[in-house]
Formats: structure tokens, C-alpha cells, sequence
């Protein structure tokens, strides 16, 4: 649902149905609701048999890369090591706020989802990692998880099954690249948070250097859905035409629109509808710019083409851009891009774990352009170097943060020049007009690392 | 992440003017947090995993994560005080320094920046009296930051006053949130 609004006619509310309804929350609650049922009857089937259904379903991962769950699942074989499921609620992609939703009305889903995963895959032991601000809702899956272990749900007989569950809660800190599979799992091993090369991938080497499994919350808060109602209820989500996008996806939509929230909507839903329809379009008197679909991290769209985009992982990509984690943010005719792309980059700037120095000094050069462009101080030269420095900072490093601060100074300057070009017009006519002040560049602003 | 004193990253981050004292430190892995700590380490294969559980303890009770604090959580989990204060320094919720009453955290990311949020933090800035971002209050109350993304931008502009989440703050609204804290 639309959460907080009503949910609209043309939404498919799975994931989403019991948001704002607290009586979910509780483990009666999410019984009364048919939760658990899925636990139960996975935990009467071979673990192997999970990993079928959920491969045939055609699910893929609702954290951002969209990789194959199912295909996931199948890399953890009966190898009597012992294995790891870790939950990614490390949510902090600019733009979306889910999975933080999910956790704060439907925390039994969660659990469930969890257990039923980390039984797919061979494991005994889950972890949950939530980002440290995420309070409200780490408080909601403690209370969940403690409810689940007192029924019997969790522990070493989960469900009277026999098998042993154990899932528990662990907090963040503070680091948007916490949310990076592997800097998560160094977090949790009581590291710095510094993505690992890869190979060793997870499913080989992952969490305490054990068989690890990572998944978003979305993606492990539908898994019992699919077990539930099997892969072919799952299919009927999607267009016809392709295969590949199966499913309802979450999307939280903010910035400037008239009903800013989270909406499920089946995997190929028109952008345009659902931008002007269940979204309600731009605000009163003003018209979109720009919009961000899939995070901050993916390119920006001009309205002409969000327009004419389907809402899943091709359909994004046919007009350049990525599903990404479903973060979908607005921009109105009142916003300057070149300051909002630089607020963007400052964002990575900030980020940046810096072990790898094209995005250490990759994402501090560019916003520090970004600003003096965005303060008036820019020159035509910039857009070079910055489109040089993108160049620089993309597919060279460990992990992609550096490539998503170049992602939006990449779209941004070939979409929108003209509002650089004004700023470097304004600037120029500076230079050229003696006793016309020049803007100072504003002193940096401090933030919580360096209150800290 | 904090940035260096790099030529790149250091422009990023001012460094906190405020004086702050190193009280003695009171050991805080006694009684029932020790218990706390022991039932938290058994969750995990290593000693090392519960590092940011035990520091999010010290901090809940002292305030802040001072030297000492540092040195009594790498003492309880084997591990060096440098080790622990490294990875202290990496995150940024971690207060390395005494902060006021009411922390307060501002998210301005784009998103919520193109709905205002700059004028959430400067009207906060204004009626707490601490002037400049990062800058704790004269009586001591109040510490105002901007913070990345806090992932509630569908409610404009989300702020976090110590533990605690405020949604949908408006310049306008500033003065009855306030009102509201002790």
C-alpha cells in the first residue's frame, strides 16, 4: 500500500498489505494473519526443494543488483560446513525507506523469512544488520525475534522440527557503505566496514570466512509468499512480454511529490502511471524536472523518459537506467540540479570507506568541483575534469560506490547542461564585471563524524 | 566514514572546536552489563564480533566513547585499544567527544533537501542556540549536526534526537519538537 496513504486500486499489496495496521507487529497478530504457515511448511521439505521453488518463481534481489535468489540459494550445498545467512537491513540508499517499513509493520515477516532462508540454505545461524539510526525498527524486530524464540519458533527446535534456528540482531553504527555485502560482514565481524575483494565470494568464503548467504529484506520477506503459494502464484506478477522481472516490488517514492511513500506495484508497471496516478503527480503549480528511479546511485531520468519507462529490471534499463533498490525521487521545476547532484556527491564523498584511492579521491574532487560549479566559481574546463575524473572513478575500485558518485555528475552534465552552463555563465560575468561580488565558497559543514 | 587530514577528504569535515574533559573513567562492563556483554559474545564465533555491540553499551551509558572507555571494551573482548579506536573512527555514530543533551541529527541528502531541509537545520541552529553545525549549546542542551540519509525520506525532513525519530519536520514545527524535550 501507499503507506501512509490509502492504497491505491492498481496496487498489489503482498509485502505491503499490514503496513500502518500495529496488530501485525505481534506474533498473535501476524498468526491470525497466516504468518508462519510458510515456516512451517518449509521446514517439512528439503531444504533443496526450497531453493527450487524459489529459483523457479523467478525471484531476484530487491537490494539493488537484482541478482537471481533462488540461483543464490543453490550455491550453498549440504557440505556439513557451517553456514551463515545474514540479512541485509542496512538500508541507506538515498531515497529509500522500505525495508524500514517492513521492519516496523511486518517484523514477523521478516523473521519468518529469514528462518525459512537460513534453513534453505544449510544454515543454523542468521544474523539481522540494521543500520544504527533504524531504532524504532531494530526495537520492533528484537520484540519480534524474542516473541518467535519464546513460542518455539526460533531455538533448537524450530517449529518442532528438530532443526535448529538462531537469528539475531545486530546494529549498525553509521556508514552508508555498511550496506556493501562485504563491508557488512566485516562490520559484524567487529571490523572497519571496508568492502573485501572479491573472489572469495560469500557463498565461499563469507562471514567469519564461513559459506555465507546475504540478502536484502524485501527480497527475504517475499520468499515465504512464494513457498506458501508456490512459484507459479509468484509468475502471475510481472508483463507477459518478459520473463526475467517477476514479482510485486516495493518503491519508495520522495522529494518533490504531491503522496510521497512506499507502493507495491507488480514488476512492469508503467512509470508514467504511477508517477502521476498513484503518486498524484508533482505538486500544485509546479511540473517535474527529474527523477532518480532506483536510488541515488542510477541515473537521472528526464521526465520525457521516466514517462515512458515499465517498472522493473529491463524496462529501467531501456531507458538507461536501473531498478536499483526502487528508490524513486522527484525533482520539480523549483530545484537547481547542478546544487542537488552536488549535494549527491558530497553524500559519497562523505561514504567513502577511502581504501581505494580513485573513489577516496575521486568522490572528495568531484564534489569539491560540484560545489564551486554550484557556488558560481565554475569554469567550462569542469565539465572535463569532472567527466574525466567519472571515467576514473568507474568499474576501478573494490566496490561500486565510487562508480554511483559518478553515476549522477555523469547524467546530470549530459542531461542537464544547460544549468551548468548558466552556472558558468553567472560566474563569467563575475570575472568580467568588476564590483560585483563573487560568492564565497561556504565554509565545509561539519557533520556527525566530526561532532562526534 | 571519517576522512584524513588529506588534501581531498579533510575539506569535507570541520574539526569539533568544543573542550571536552576525560573524566575518570568508572568501569561500565560490571554486573549486569558484564552479563550483557557475555550474553551478546556467545552469539557470535568471535569475541571481536560483539566490538560494536559493546561500544553502543558505553556509549548508552557514559554518553560518549572516551580513551578509557575504549580501553575498558578492547580489555573485555582481547583486543588492542588502537584496533578498537580505529574501527570507533570509522563509523559516525560513535561520539568521540562529549555532545549535548538533545543530539540532533538533521538529515539534508538530496532528497530531503529538495523539500527544505536546510531550513530545518538553520532554524534548529537558531532557536537552540548552538549557532554553527557541530557546535554544542552554552548550557550544554543541545548539539545540532547534519547527518547522510537517515532512510525515512518519504516524511520531510526526518531528524533523530538522540535515539528517537521525528518525522516531518518543518522550520515551523522546530519550535514545538523543542518544546518537547526536557
Amino acid at each position: 500500500m501507499g503507506y501512509p496513504h490509502k492504497s491505491h486500486e492498481r496496487e498489489t499489496p503482498i509485502l505491503s498489505k499490514y503496513f500502518g495496521d500495529p496488530e501485525a507487529r505481534t506474533l498473535a497478530g501476524w498468526r491470525a494473519r497466516g504468518g508462519y504457515e510458510a515456516l512451517q511448511k518449509a521446514l517439512a521439505m528439503d531444504s533443496q526443494e526450497i531453493q527450487t521453488i524459489v529459483k523457479d518463481s523467478g525471484l531476484r534481489g530487491r537490494g539493488g543488483a537484482g541478482f537471481p535468489t533462488g540461483l543464490k540459494w543453490s550455491f550453498m550445498k549440504p557440505d556439513g560446513k557451517t553456514h551463515y545467512l545474514t540479512c541485509n537491513a542496512d538500508e541507506s540508499e538515498p531515497g529509500t525507506f522500505k525495508d524500514r517499513e517492513i521492519m516496523r509493520w511486518t517484523p514477523h515477516g521478516l523473521v519468518e523469512g529469514v528462518a525459512l532462508a537460513a534453513y534453505a540454505i544449510y544454515a543454523e545461524t542468521a544474523y539481522i544488520y540494521i543500520r544504527g539510526e533504524f531504532t524504532e525498527p531494530i526495537r520492533y524486530m528484537e520484540a519480534a525475534v524474542k516473541e518467535a524464540y519464546a513460542a518455539g519458533i526460533l531455538g533448537s527446535n524450530a517449529m518442532g522440527s528438530g532443526k535448529r534456528i538462531d537469528i539475531h540482531i545486530h546494529r549498525g553504527a553509521g556508514a552508508y557503505i555498511c550496506g556493501e555485502e562485504t563491508a557488512l560482514m566485516n562490520s559484524l565481524e567487529g571490523r572497519r566496514g571496508n568492502p573485501r575483494i572479491k573472489p572469495p565470494f560469500p557463498a565461499v568464503a563469507g562471514l567469519f570466512g564461513k559459506p555465507t548467504t546475504i540478502n536484502n529484506v524485501e527480497t527475504l520477506a517475499a520468499a515465504p509468499y512464494i513457498v506458501k503459494n508456490g512459484a507459479e502464484w509468484y509468475k502471475q506478477y510481472g508483463r507477459v512480454d518478459n520473463p526475467k522481472s517477476i514479482g510485486t516490488k516495493l518503491f519508495s517514492v520522495c522529494g518533490n511529490i504531491s503522496r510521497p511513500g512506499n507502493y507495491e506495484v507488480a514488476m512492469g508497471f508503467p512509470f508514467k502511471d504511477f508517477i502521476h496516478e498513484l503518486c498524484g503527480g508533482a505538486l500544485p503549480g509546479r511540473t517535474i524536472k527529474a527523477i532518480i528511479p532506483g536510488g541515488s546511485s542510477v541515473p537521472i531520468l528526464t521526465l520525457e523518459e521516466a514517462d515512458s519507462a515499465l517498472m522493473d529490471y529491463e524496462g529501467f534499463a531501456a531507458v538507461g537506467t536501473l531498478l536499483g533498490s526502487g528508490g524513486v525521487i522527484v525533482f520539480d521545476d523549483k530545484q537547481d540540479m547542478v546544487k542537488q547532484i552536488a549535494r549527491l556527491t558530497r553524500f559519497y564523498a562523505h561514504e567513502s570507506c577511502a581504501q581505494c584511492s580513485q573513489c577516496r579521491e575521486g568522490t572528495a574532487w568531484t564534489t569539491r568541483i560540484m560545489e564551486r560549479i554550484s557556488n558560481g566559481g565554475g569554469t567550462l574546463e569542469d565539465f572535463d575534469t569532472l567527466l574525466s575524473i567519472a571515467d576514473n572513478m568507474t568499474g576501478k575500485t573494490i566496490c561500486v560506490l565510487s562508480d554511483s558518485c559518478a553515476t549522477p555528475v555523469v547524467s546530470g552534465l549530459k542531461k542537464f547542461r544547460g544549468e551548468f552552463e548558466a552556472k558558468i555563465q553567472i560566474s563569467r560575468n563575475r570575472v568580467v564585471s568588476p564590483g560585483v561580488p563573487t560568492l564565497p565558497t561556504p565554509p565545509a559543514a561539519p557533520t556527525r563524524a566530526s561532532a562526534a | 566514514m571519517s576522512h584524513g587530514p588529506s588534501a581531498s577528504g579533510g575539506a569535507l569535515q570541520a574539526t569539533p572546536t568544543h573542550p571536552h574533559h576525560d573524566v575518570p573513567h568508572e568501569p561500565v562492563f560490571v554486573g549486569a552489563r558484564l552479563l550483557e556483554l557475555q550474553t551478546i559474545m556467545s552469539r557470535y564465533p568471535s569475541k571481536m564480533a560483539a566490538l560494536l555491540p559493546a561500544l553502543w553499551i558505553l556509549q548508552d551509558v557514559r554518553g560518549w566513547v572516551s580513551e578509557d572507555g575504549m580501553k575498558e571494551v578492547a580489555g573485555q573482548l582481547d583486543l588492542t585499544p588502537a584496533y578498537v579506536k580505529g574501527v570507533v573512527t570509522f563509523y559516525t555514530m560513535y561520539h568521540q567527544h562529549p555532545v549535548g543533551k538533545h543530539f540532533i541529527q538533521v538529515c539534508t541528502t538530496t532528497p530531503c533537501n529538495v523539500c527544505g531541509a536546510e531550513d530545518v537545520v538553520n532554524a534548529l541552529l537558531q532557536q537552540t542556540g548552538c549557532g554553527e553545525l557541530g557546535q554544542t549549546s552554552v548550557d550544554g542542551r543541545f548539539t545540532v549536526i547534519e547527518v547522510e540519509c537517515l532512510g525515512a525520506c518519504g516524511f520531510p525532513t526526518p531528524i533523530m534526537i538522540n535515539n528517537a525519530f521525528v518525522e516531518s519536520v518543518s522550520p515551523e514545527s522546530v519550535s514545538r519538537v523543542l518544546a518537547e524535550l526536557e
